[in-house]
């Protein structure tokens, strides 16, 4: 992704006129990988900050990516904070186009005995008396299946959460099953 | 001959490359013993026994460790770039890989330079990179789910995480999807949509659907659609042509779970024991 910015950093330097005022007072902070921006997001939405992750600009993308999106105005603040924790983000840069919103749509499905969850392409099921992780199906990135390893003959209580030891987009999604599960 | 390119969950896992057997409930590659619950594992345990009762040789594996930091994945397309043009296979399946458009590019042209370009068959995040690159009609097949078809037929999404809300991942909804993945040109010539129902796509027209048996607890058990995508390989390998082998594939997965018969909490191990007795009794008929 770094190499990426650095042959883009031109279109961001040079926005066009006219911008949506939205747009212009918002910024992305992009990482080099999506569990950095797990962690920092996780770390900034501690210390207060009202934040979003996003998908990045098309500029900027390459497959597996994750941007958080910041006011501009707390920029400073935040990176300071970042930086502390030893998170410093690859680039700060303004947002120059509309960012992709992350799935937030569920569907649960009901076994009787178990229930099943999806977020996106990502599905968790539990026995329901229980609250036993029996499965974790769905996805495409490598830590899927490691997630799954870490995860199933858990209960939800006991399971470390995808935002803990997942790296990916799709270790991202799995978070939002588990925790629209955890309200089951 | 058939290679599978994949990771395993396991980050000090070296990368390998070899031919893969089953011994018990563990493959053996390279001398190494690789558990096969789900992810490439379950589809190479597939492939191995669809291969058995099928008369193949053992499939290639070119496997490393990758728990999702990408570092394992960006090794083995490094080998990949650097072996294909030299290897001689007949399939190659791309599976559990962390999406990277780049090597993606780099990948198919190696393979498209080798002196026998083989079938490209794609799944998991290797599909996404596919897709997200633009490049996704230069693929033979992709095996998605219906999330992931979702996904396809979103020409914005670069991952399924971000498939726009109003391109709904529902069973009704599948032929439309299909129709909106062609139209943008994010489909492989040919699709195995893996759901309720299974559709066998060819460029854009529904050419069959799979609907029996019904074992509902499937869809909640790691490793269903990786063993469906382990078995159209084998088919494939096999010289079958391409829909043939889907659909095909699509039976004896759903036999085999059948057979199985598992509780949601079952485990994908409980169904691959059961492919060459699902197989052998497809074929049986056919």
């Amino acid at each position: 992704m770094l190499r990426f910015l650095k042959t883009r950093l031109g279109l961001f330097a040079s926005q066009p006129k006219g911008l949506n005022l939205s747009l212009k007072s918002q910024g992305i902070l992009v990482f080099a990988n999506t569990s950095e921006v797990i962690r920092a997001e996780t770390l900034l939405k501690k210390a207060g900050w009202k934040l979003r992750v996003m998908g990045p600009p098309p500029e900027i993308r390459n497959g597996c990516d994750l941007v958080i999106e910041i006011p501009l105005i707390e920029e400073l603040n935040i990176l300071r904070v970042l930086r502390e924790a030893g998170l410093a983000p690859l680039e700060a840069v303004p947002v120059s186009s509309p960012l992709l919103k992350p799935v937030n749509i569920f569907q649960k499905k009901d076994f009787g005995d178990y229930l099943m969850v999806r977020a996106a392409n990502m599905k968790i099921t539990i026995e329901k008396k229980s609250r036993r992780i029996v499965n974790v199906s769905g996805g495409g990135c490598p830590d899927v299946p490691y997630l799954a390893g870490e995860m199933v003959g858990r209960t939800l209580d006991e399971a470390p959460s995808p935002q803990e030891i997942g790296h990916t987009l799709c270790g991202y999604a799995l978070q939002l099953a588990y925790e629209e599960i955890k309200r089951k | 001959m058939i290679a599978i390119a994949g990771t395993v969950p396991d980050a000090d896992f070296p990368l390998l490359s070899g031919p893969v057997f089953l011994q018990e409930d563990k493959l053996v590659l390279n001398g190494r013993q690789i558990a096969i619950n789900r992810g490439t594992p379950a589809l190479l345990a597939a492939t191995v026994k669809a291969g058995e009762v099928l008369g193949l040789e053992p499939p290639t594996a070119i496997l490393v460790g990758d728990i999702g930091l990408g570092h394992g994945s960006r090794d083995l397309y490094a080998f990949l770039v650097d072996h294909l043009p030299r290897s001689r296979f007949s399939v190659l399946c791309f599976h559990y890989l962390q999406p990277d458009v780049d090597w993606q590019y780099r990948i198919l042209a190696a393979a498209q330079s080798m002196p026998s370009p083989p079938l490209l068959i794609a799944d998991a995040g290797y599909m996404y990179a596919a897709k997200m690159g633009g490049q996704a009609d230069e693929y033979d097949l992709f095996t998605p789910d219906v999330g992931e078809l979702a996904f396809l037929a979103d020409e914005e999404a670069p991952h399924p995480f971000y498939t726009r809300g109003f391109i709904l991942h529902e069973e009704q909804k599948v032929p439309e999807l299909i129709e909106r993945a062609y139209q943008y040109q994010n489909a492989a010539r040919y699709l195995l949509v893996k759901g309720k129902k299974d559709y066998v796509v060819h460029q854009g027209k529904i050419v069959d659907t799979v609907v029996q048996p019904i074992t509902e607890s499937l869809e909640a058990i790691g490793g269903t659609g990786d063993t469906l995508t382990g078995i159209v390989t084998a088919l494939i390998g096999s010289g079958m042509p391409i829909a043939e082998a889907a659909f095909m594939a699509a039976h004896v997965n759903r036999l085999a779970g059948k057979i199985a018969n598992p509780t949601p909490a079952g485990q994908v191990t409980e169904i691959v024991n059961f492919i060459p007795e699902a197989l052998r009794d497809l074929l049986k008929n056919h």
